[in-house]
């Protein structure tokens, strides 16, 4: 598998870790325990595209947000990170 | 046919001509009043211990594909009880119990081998480490021995002993640990559910699960509606996919996992080894190639095959622990579909949906546990509730911080 990396172009997978689905919004700390259940425990998993956070951590070093099909494993997008909080 | 080798020698002597097909190929009936979805290892097991111990022969067994085509042909065949939880020991202690009796019960050759399985230890913390796991199991009845580094050398040769950076110190051994044939597995139970009147329905997909007023009351298939008074979800790899067509957000990722085969050598292991300074466990197969697996890839996948990253770190381990097995070619390579949940050990519970029943979450050990997961899953299809053997695999553990961390590594990547 090769993530087409924003900053240093196409690179094989071994250069990057991986974090899992990039979806989740953490809640506040006085939250009830259904909602911090639901951020720790509970996955939509699908079989399809899925956007999840990959580190360049053997490369540029930059949080990605990677949209891949977990059928085939093609990469359909990948944006810094970064982009998605701002 | 009964299979003995009465019937062998009569088949031999007439040009086997007579054999007939294992189990039937029926049309789906209109209702049953048990449908397992999942025609694996577990799902064909849940439907023979529903027939043998509970009389409900009304059942279907839907499968997507054919028998053997799913995760009971995608493991490296590792029978053992070495757990250390009061919620595991016990259970995995049952299935090795079951594994022993299996070909006489489903009067099949599983070719049931118990040639031991050995953790090896790389550290004094490690040691004591397996000392208290073995000591948990031998308080649970199970067979356990502390090998000291000359026993290890002496059982094992070719190990890598005297490593700088992990020298093997010593190893848990249990004897009646082992080996079985995952496909023998597959067809034994298949065969052995269908002599007692399950219906098994293979290349039929489940496409829906119906629900009424909070209560299931079939599914729908690829070849048409199939009522049932209970359904029980046995579809591990796509467990969540299942359990979403009935409303269920469930604790798991799909992962996949590899395993990969090397050419046939003469005999060199005569036991299961697993590293413990690395992810890596291998055995030999009666044909001589050397089985062995490691990690997850580490990212969310459907696709039955992994990327070559980890292929390279489990040969990377393979010659860190036996230096000789540079030597060798590997020969095939495969991809299963783990359903990995969140603690790392499994599900078998009722749902919030009347009827609905779910077994999942087997992570990297679902082989080993297939008959007692099929006894206990029957079970609790059966009576409604779980056994005392499956009573720590609730599907609500996850809320309630019961959660069942043996290793403690599930879905999250950086943690294996």
């Amino acid at each position: 598998m090769r993530i087409p990396c924003p900053f240093c172009g196409d690179r094989g997978n071994e250069e990057f870790t991986v974090l899992g689905a990039a979806g989740l919004a953490r809640p506040a700390p006085e939250a009830d325990d259904a909602a911090w259940h639901d951020y720790v425990h509970l996955r939509d998993n699908p079989a399809g595209a899925h956007r999840e956070l990959w580190h360049h951590v053997f490369g540029c070093r930059a949080w990605l947000v990677v949209e891949r099909d977990t059928r085939t494993h093609a990469v359909l997008s990948v944006t810094p990170a970064k982009e998605r909080a701002a | 046919m009964h299979y003995s080798v009465f019937s062998l020698l009569r088949n031999a002597l007439s040009g086997n001509r007579s054999w007939t097909p294992a189990w039937r190929d029926p049309e789906p009936k209109p209702a049953y009043d048990t449908v397992i979805v999942g025609g694996g290892g577990h799902g064909l097991a849940t439907a023979y211990y529903l027939a043998k111990e509970h009389g409900i022969t009304d059942v279907a067994v839907v499968e997507k594909g054919y028998i053997g085509s799913g995760n009971v042909g995608r493991n490296t065949t590792i029978i053992r009880s070495n757990y250390l939880l009061p919620a595991n020991t016990p259970f995995y202690e049952k299935s090795l119990q079951l594994w022993e009796g299996l070909e006489q019960d489903i009067n099949y050759n599983a070719m049931v081998s118990q040639r031991g399985v050995l953790n090896l230890c790389h550290s004094d913390a490690q040691r004591d480490a397996y000392a208290r796991r073995g000591n948990a199991m031998q308080l649970a009845g199970v067979d356990a021995e502390l090998l000291d580094a000359a026993q290890v050398r002496a059982m094992v040769p070719g190990l890598d002993m005297d490593n700088a950076r992990f020298p093997v110190k010593g190893g848990l051994l249990q004897r009646r640990g082992g080996t079985v044939r995952h496909d023998a597995v597959a067809w034994g139970y298949a065969r052995a559910a269908d002599r007692r009147g399950v219906d098994i329905l293979q290349n039929t997909e489940v496409t829906g699960i119906l629900v009424e007023g909070g209560r299931v009351t079939g599914v729908e298939t690829t070849r048409g509606t199939i009522r049932a008074k209970r359904v029980g979800l046995a579809a591990a790899g796509n467990s969540s996919r299942v359990a979403a067509m009935a409303g269920l957000r469930l604790p798991i990722e799909s992962h996949v996992l590899q395993a990969f085969v090397s050419e046939a050598v003469k005999p060199l292991i005569h036991t299961v080894v697993t590293f413990g300074a690395g992810h890596f466990y291998v055995s030999q197969s009666d044909k001589g190639g050397l089985v062995f697996g490691g990690d997850i890839d580490g990212y969310n996948s459907y696709a039955q095959r992994g990327s070559l990253p980890v292929v390279e770190d489990v040969m990377e381990s393979a010659v860190a622990l036996f230096p000789a097995f540079s030597r060798l070619r590997y020969l095939r390579q495969w991809g299963g579909i783990m359903d990995m949940s969140m603690d790392g050990s499994p599900i078998i519970d009722r749902t919030p949906v009347d009827g609905l029943f779910l077994n999942c979450g087997w992570c990297y050990g679902g082989f080993k546990a297939t008959p007692a997961s099929g006894w206990c899953f029957a079970h609790t299809i059966a009576t409604g509730a779980p056994h005392a053997l499956n009573a720590g695999f609730r599907l609500d553990r996850f809320a309630t911080g019961r959660v069942v961390d043996e290793k403690g590594a599930g879905a999250q990547p950086n943690l294996h």
